[in-house]
C-alpha cells in the first residue's frame, strides 16, 4: 500500500495539512499571465517559487513555460526587493524583449510588504520600460486562498492594467473562461463564435500551452489575448465570468470601474451548465442559437440516454478546484450518479453551500469540505467506498490502494496527455468526460467479471 | 529518401565553431553590468596540453530577470537531501506551495523492508500557513501540527522545514522542535532553510548536512554488516540508481551501512559513523558530511563515480584498494568481469548510432560532469557543460578551496565547528597507511579538468544563453531539466532530462549504463524529428531559404 499509514478512523486536525488539494497563489497568476500575447510572467520573490511553478506547469502541459524572477537574496529579504525588481525589468526587456511583463508576488515579498504599485511606477519613471511596452501586476500572497485565488487576482491585474473606456461601446462580449485548460478556453470561444457573438476571451492560453512542434522555438507564441483586445474590455457590452472563484473578481472590477455589466456562471462543464452558458450568451448578446449547437447538445443527451444503465446510482469521490467541482457535481447528478465525497483545498464557505444545494436530493449523506485535503478524502473513502474517483494526478495513489476506477480531471495532470488538447467544457467536452467515465467503469467491469459473464457487447 | 530537416540544418563543421566569438556575441546582448558578471561565469576551455585550469565565477547571486534554472535553499534541503528518507515525517512550515511542489516530484525511489515498515514519502505534510499565522506567528500551529502528526502516525522522527516567510516573521522552529522532542520523546529537529538563504539549492544542502550530522549521525553504535563497510554519500536513488549500486556492492561483498540519502532511513544515518569508508558520488551536496564525519569519527573519504561502466569499475577498484584485501579485490574483479560483457555488447550495438555526435549538459551540481563518462563511452563529445549551483571546487577541483572567498550572500550559512568525538573517534588509517594504499583521498579534480579543449563551461546558464548555444553548436542531445525540456525540443533538438531521467532509469552502475546507451541511441535516431516539417513546408521553400541565406 502506497498510503499505508492512512487510518480509517478519522481524527480532528486543526494544524496539519496532509496531501493538499490545492497549491499556492503565484502559479495561478503565472498561468493567467501566459494567456496574454507577448507576455513574460515575473515572480517577485526568491527564485525557488518561480522554478517550482514553471516546473509544475511544464509537467502538466509538456510545453515550454517561461517566467522570470526577482531572485531575492537574504539582503533583499531584509531591505526590500525594489532594486531586484528594477534590475529584472531592465534585463527582461533588454534580453527577452516581451511586450509585457506581468508581475506577481510570493509569500516572501508580501510578508516584507514590497509595494508593487510604487516599484512599477519607479520602473516607468526611471525609463526602464521601453516605449510601447507594459508592466502590469497583481499581489498574490501564498498564505491566502490557493492557486485559483492567484489566477483570479491576476485576471483582475490584467484588466486593471489594460482596460480602458473610450465611451464608444463595442459590439463584443468579454468572457473570462476561468482556471481551465487551453482546450477549454478554445472551446468556450468556439461556442460563442458559433453563435455569432464577437468575444474578447481573457486570459487565453490556447495556442500558448498546447502549441505545435515546428522545429523552431518561439518564446512568445502566436496565442494569447492581445493588448488591443484587453484595452477594449472596458468598452464591451458585458462580461461573462465562468467559475466564480476564478473569474468573478475581474468581471466585477470591469463592472464597478467601467460599468460593463457582468454575469457570473458556473463553468460550462456538462449538459445543464453548458445550456446555461449558451442561453445566457443568447440573451445577453441578443442572438439565436444555431442548429449546429442544438445538434451537438442532442449528441450528448443521446449518449447519456444510451449508457444510462452504467451510470445510475454510481458513487463518486471528487477533489480539485472549486469551480470545476461545482460544475462536475452538477453534471454527475444530471447523469444519475451520486457524488458522495467532495473536497477542495481552496477555502470558501460558498463552495460547501453550493455543493450541498446541488446534492440535496442525494440518496446518501454527502461529505463536503472546502479547505480540506486528500488525506481526509481518502479516510472518507475508506469509510464509505465509491465506484469512481475523479481528480488530479495525485489521486492515483488512492485509486491504486483502494482499487477504484479513476478519471483524471483538473490541475495538475502530470502523467497523461489529452487534457490540453481536448476540452471538457461544452457539449463536446461533456461527451469526452462521459467517454472517460464510461471507459473507466466499463474497463473495471471487464476486468472484474467472471469468464462466463464476460461480455462482448455493452 | 528525404533527409530529416533538422539534420540538413546542422552545420557540417560544428567542431570548428569559434567559441570565443559565440561567447562575445552572447555577452553583447546583456546590459553592461550583467555582461561583466556573466563574463566570469562563461568560459571557453583553452586548448593545448598543460594549460592551467581557468578560474570560473560560481556560487554567486543570480541576476534578476535573467531566466535562471536555479531553485532555492528549501529545495536543496527538503527536496534533495531529506526528501528521499522514508521513515521521517517531514513537515513543511509555510504556506502550501513549498510542500506541494516537493511532493513526489523528485524520483527518489525507496524500498521499505516490509509491507508495514514506515514509508511516509507518498505523503505531503504542511502547516499550510494562513494570513493570521503571518500576522500572529505560526509557532502554535507548528506545535499543534507536530502533535497531530505524532498522534496519527507515531513516527520515530519528525523534522521541520522553514520556508521564506518563517524567518521573516521570526518563528523559532528550533525551540518548538526541542519542546516537542521533550514532550513526545521522539527525535524532532528543524532546518532553517528559508528559500532566500544563499543563492541557490546549494545553501540548503549545507543546512541539511549540518542538521542530520547534529541530530542523527552517531545516535546508534550497533555494528552492522560484514567486513568491508562503507557509506555511499550523495546518491539519491533517482530512477533506482541506488538499487543498482546496492546490487553491485552486494555482489562484491561490500556492506552498505547507509546511503545519504537514496533508499535511506533515519536508522541508517544514526548508524553511519560506524562504517569504515565514505564514498562520495555527488561532491556538491554531501561533502560537508564526509568532512565532518572524518573529523569527528576518523573515517576517510574518497570521491567515486558510479555513472558510466568504466567509472563504475574504477570506483569499485578504488574501494577495494582502500581495504587492501586480496579476496575483496578478487571478488571485485570477478564482478566486473561478469558484468562487462553485457555492457560491451550494448555499447557496441549503440555506439555506431551515436559516435561523433555532440552533447551539452547543464544539470544541478554533479551530473553535468558524471554523465560525460557515459557519452564518451558512446563516442560522443561534450561540447558544453555547466552547473546550476556548483561552487568553484566542483569546476576547478578541490585544490582551489583555500582561495574561495565566501561572499555576503552565503556568509550566513552556518559552518559547524566539529571536534573529535572523545568516545566514538576511531582513526581508520593513518595518513601513511592511506598513502600506501596508492590512491588519493579527499580529492576531486572537478569538471573542467575532464572537458576537452575548445568547449564551453558555463555556470548558472540562462535561457538566452541556452538558445544561443543551440543555435551556434547544434548539439545532437541537450541534457538539463524539466523547465528546459520542451523549450529545447521545440528547437528540434532531442532533450534528455538528467534530473528525472525522463521517468526512466536507472542509469548508474552496469545495468544503468546499458539503459543509458539505449536511451541516447533512441533519442538521437528517432524518426520523429524527420516529421517536424510538413511535406508542403519542405519543398521547394527549403532550397529557396538556403539560397537566400
Amino acid at each position: 500500500m502506497l498510503l499505508r499509514h492512512t487510518p480509517t478512523e478519522i481524527t480532528d486536525r486543526k494544524a496539519l495539512m496532509i496531501n493538499p488539494a490545492k497549491t499556492c497563489q503565484p502559479i495561478g497568476a503565472m498561468y493567467a499571465s501566459l494567456g496574454i500575447h507577448g507576455c513574460m510572467p515575473h515572480s517577485h520573490g526568491s527564485q525557488g517559487c518561480c522554478a517550482y511553478h514553471r516546473s509544475t506547469l511544464t509537467r502538466h502541459y509538456k510545453e515550454p513555460v517561461v517566467a522570470a524572477t526577482s531572485s531575492f537574496t537574504e539582503g533583499s529579504s531584509v531591505f526590500g526587493g525594489q532594486s531586484n525588481m528594477l534590475q529584472a525589468i531592465d534585463n527582461i526587456f533588454t534580453v527577452y524583449e516581451p511586450d509585457i511583463i506581468s508581475v506577481h508576488t510570493t509569500c516572501l515579498s508580501e510578508t516584507i510588504g514590497d509595494d508593487l504599485t510604487q516599484i512599477v511606477k519607479k520602473a516607468y519613471d526611471d525609463g526602464k520600460v521601453p516605449e510601447g511596452k507594459h508592466v502590469i501586476y497583481a499581489p498574490t500572497p501564498s498564505y491566502v486562498g490557493s492557486h485559483v485565488t492567484g489566477f483570479s487576482n491576476m485576471c483582475k491585474g490584467i484588466v486593471s492594467g489594460f482596460a480602458e473606456k473610450t465611451g464608444e461601446q463595442k459590439n463584443q462580449m468579454n468572457i473570462i473562461p476561468g482556471f481551465v485548460e487551453p482546450s477549454d478556453m478554445a472551446e468556450v470561444k468556439r461556442l460563442a463564435t458559433e453563435m455569432g457573438v464577437k468575444t474578447v476571451l481573457f486570459p487565453d492560453t490556447s495556442g500558448v500551452l498546447n502549441g505545435p512542434q515546428t522545429g523552431r522555438y518561439h518564446m512568445f507564441p502566436k496565442g494569447g489575448t492581445t493588448v488591443e483586445e484587453l484595452k477594449s474590455t472596458g468598452d464591451s457590452m458585458g462580461t461573462l465570468a465562468l467559475g466564480s472563484f476564478a473569474s468573478s473578481l475581474a468581471a466585477k472590477f470591469l463592472d464597478t470601474k467601467f460599468k460593463v455589466p457582468c454575469r457570473v456562471l458556473p463553468l460550462p462543464i456538462g449538459l445543464v451548465a453548458t445550456d446555461r452558458y449558451i442561453d445566457t450568451l443568447r440573451k445577453f448578446a441578443g442572438v439565436t442559437v444555431p442548429d449546429s449547437l442544438t445538434f451537438e447538445r442532442g449528441q450528448l443527451v443521446d449518449v447519456m440516454t444510451d449508457m444510462q444503465q452504467y451510470l445510475y446510482g454510481k458513487k463518486v469521490a471528487l477533489f480539485g478546484d472549486p469551480d470545476q467541482l461545482i460544475a462536475l457535481t452538477e453534471f454527475l447528478v444530471t447523469l444519475d450518479m451520486v457524488p458522495v465525497h467532495i473536497v477542495t483545498g481552496t477555502p470558501g464557505k460558498e463552495f460547501e453551500s453550493t455543493i450541498a444545494d446541488l446534492t440535496r436530493d442525494s440518496p446518501v449523506p454527502v461529505n463536503i469540505k472546502s479547505h480540506g485535503d486528500m488525506f481526509q478524502l481518502h479516510q472518507w473513502i475508506k469509510n464509505e467506498p465509491v465506484d469512481l474517483l475523479m481528480g488530479n494526478t495525485y489521486g492515483k495513489y488512492i485509486a491504486r490502494d483502494e482499487d477504484i476506477p479513476f478519471v483524471r480531471h483538473g490541475f495538475p495532470i502530470l502523467d497523461r496527455v489529452g487534457h490540453s488538447y481536448f476540452p471538457t467544457v461544452g457539449y463536446r467536452g461533456g461527451l469526452r468526460l462521459l467517454e472517460q467515465i464510461l471507459s473507466a467503469l466499463l474497463d473495471r467491469k471487464d476486468r472484474d467479471s467472471s469468464e462466463e459473464s464476460f461480455e462482448l457487447v455493452m | 529518401m528525404e533527409a530529416p530537416v533538422t539534420d540538413t540544418n546542422r552545420t557540417e563543421s560544428t567542431h570548428d565553431v569559434d567559441l570565443d566569438k559565440v561567447r562575445s556575441e552572447i555577452l553583447s546582448k546583456y546590459p553592461t553590468k550583467v555582461a561583466r558578471k556573466r563574463a566570469k561565469q562563461i568560459l571557453v576551455k583553452p586548448g593545448g596540453a598543460g594549460t592551467d585550469i581557468p578560474e570560473i565565477g560560481a556560487n554567486v547571486r543570480t541576476v534578476p530577470g535573467i531566466l535562471t534554472q536555479r531553485g532555492c535553499c528549501y529545495a536543496g534541503c527538503k527536496g534533495v537531501i531529506l526528501g528521499p528518507t522514508r521513515d521521517v515525517i517531514n513537515i513543511v512550515h509555510g504556506p502550501i506551495g513549498c510542500g506541494f511542489y516537493a511532493w513526489l516530484t523528485r524520483r527518489n525511489q525507496t524500498r521499505p523492508a516490509s509491507d508495514d515498515s514506515p514509508n511516509y514519502m507518498p505523503y505531503c505534510f504542511s502547516t499550510d500557513m494562513q494570513d493570521e499565522n503571518i500576522v500572529f506567528g505560526g509557532e502554535k500551529k507548528l506545535k499543534q501540527a507536530i502533535q497531530e502528526a505524532y498522534d496519527i502516525f507515531h513516527p520515530q522522527t519528525i523534522s521541520v522545514f522553514s520556508t521564506c516567510p518563517v524567518g521573516l516573521i521570526g518563528d523559532d522552529i528550533h525551540s518548538v522542535c526541542r519542546e516537542m522532542k521533550e514532550t513526545l520523546g521522539i527525535n524532532i529537529f528543524g532546518f532553517s532553510c528559508e528559500g532566500y538563504k544563499g543563492v541557490s539549492q546549494s545553501a540548503g544542502h549545507h543546512i541539511a548536512n549540518n542538521g542530520i550530522f547534529q541530530h542523527v549521525v552517531g545516535l546508534d553504535d550497533t555494528i552492522r554488516g560484514g567486513e568491508f563497510r562503507i557509506n555511499l554519500l550523495g546518491e539519491y536513488n533517482i530512477g533506482g540508481d541506488a538499487f543498482e549500486i546496492e546490487r553491485i556492492l552486494d555482489e562484491c561483498g561490500i556492506s552498505l551501512i547507509s546511503t545519504f540519502s537514496g533508499n535511506s532511513t533515519m536508522e541508517q544515518f544514526a548508524n553511519s559513523h560506524t562504517a569504515d569508508l565514505n564514498v562520495v558520488m555527488c561532491h556538491r551536496s554531501i561533502t560537508y558530511m564526509a568532512e565532518m564525519m572524518e573529523k569527528k569519527y576518523g573515517m576517510p573519504w574518497i570521491k567515486i563515480n558510479f555513472i558510466g561502466a568504466r567509472a563504475t569499475a574504477q570506483s569499485l577498484r578504488k574501494i577495494a584498494q582502500y581495504f587492501e584485501d586480496d579476496s575483496l579485490t578478487a571478488r571485485v574483479e570477478e564482478v566486473i568481469a561478469r558484468e562487462m560483457p553485457a555492457v560491451n555488447e550494448a555499447m557496441e550495438a549503440n555506439r555506431p548510432l551515436c559516435e561523433g555526435k555532440l552533447a551539452m549538459l547543464f544539470v544541478g551540481g554533479s551530473r553535468a560532469h558524471h554523465y560525460q563518462e557515459l557519452f564518451s563511452e558512446l563516442g560522443m563529445k561534450t561540447m558544453a557543460a555547466g552547473y546550476e549551483f556548483a561552487h568553484r571546487d566542483d569546476y576547478e577541483g578541490r585544490q582551489v578551496l583555500s582561495s574561495i572567498k565566501v561572499d555576503a550572500d552565503s556568509r550566513n550559512i552556518e559552518e559547524l565547528s566539529v571536534e573529535q568525538d572523545p568516545d566514538k573517534y576511531r582513526l581508520r588509517k593513518t595518513e601513511e597507511e592511506l598513502t600506501s594504499t596508492g590512491q588519493i583521498y579527499r580529492e576531486y579534480d572537478g569538471l573542467i579538468a575532464d572537458m576537452k579543449p575548445n568547449t564551453f563551461v558555463i555556470d548558472d546558464i540562462s535561457q538566452y544563453e541556452t538558445e544561443k548555444l543551440i543555435e551556434a553548436i547544434k548539439p545532437d542531445v541537450f541534457c538539463a531539466g524539466i523547465k528546459e525540456k520542451y523549450i529545447i525540443q521545440k528547437s528540434g533538438v532531442p532533450m534528455k532530462q538528467l534530473h528525472s531521467y525522463d521517468y526512466g532509469g536507472p542509469y548508474a552502475g552496469f545495468k544503468g549504463a546499458i539503459n543509458f546507451y539505449r536511451e541516447i541511441a533512441r533519442m538521437t535516431n528517432s524518426k520523429v524529428w524527420s516529421y517536424v516539417k510538413a511535406p508542403w513546408e519542405k519543398e521547394p521553400e527549403l532550397t529557396a531559404t538556403y539560397a537566400a541565406a
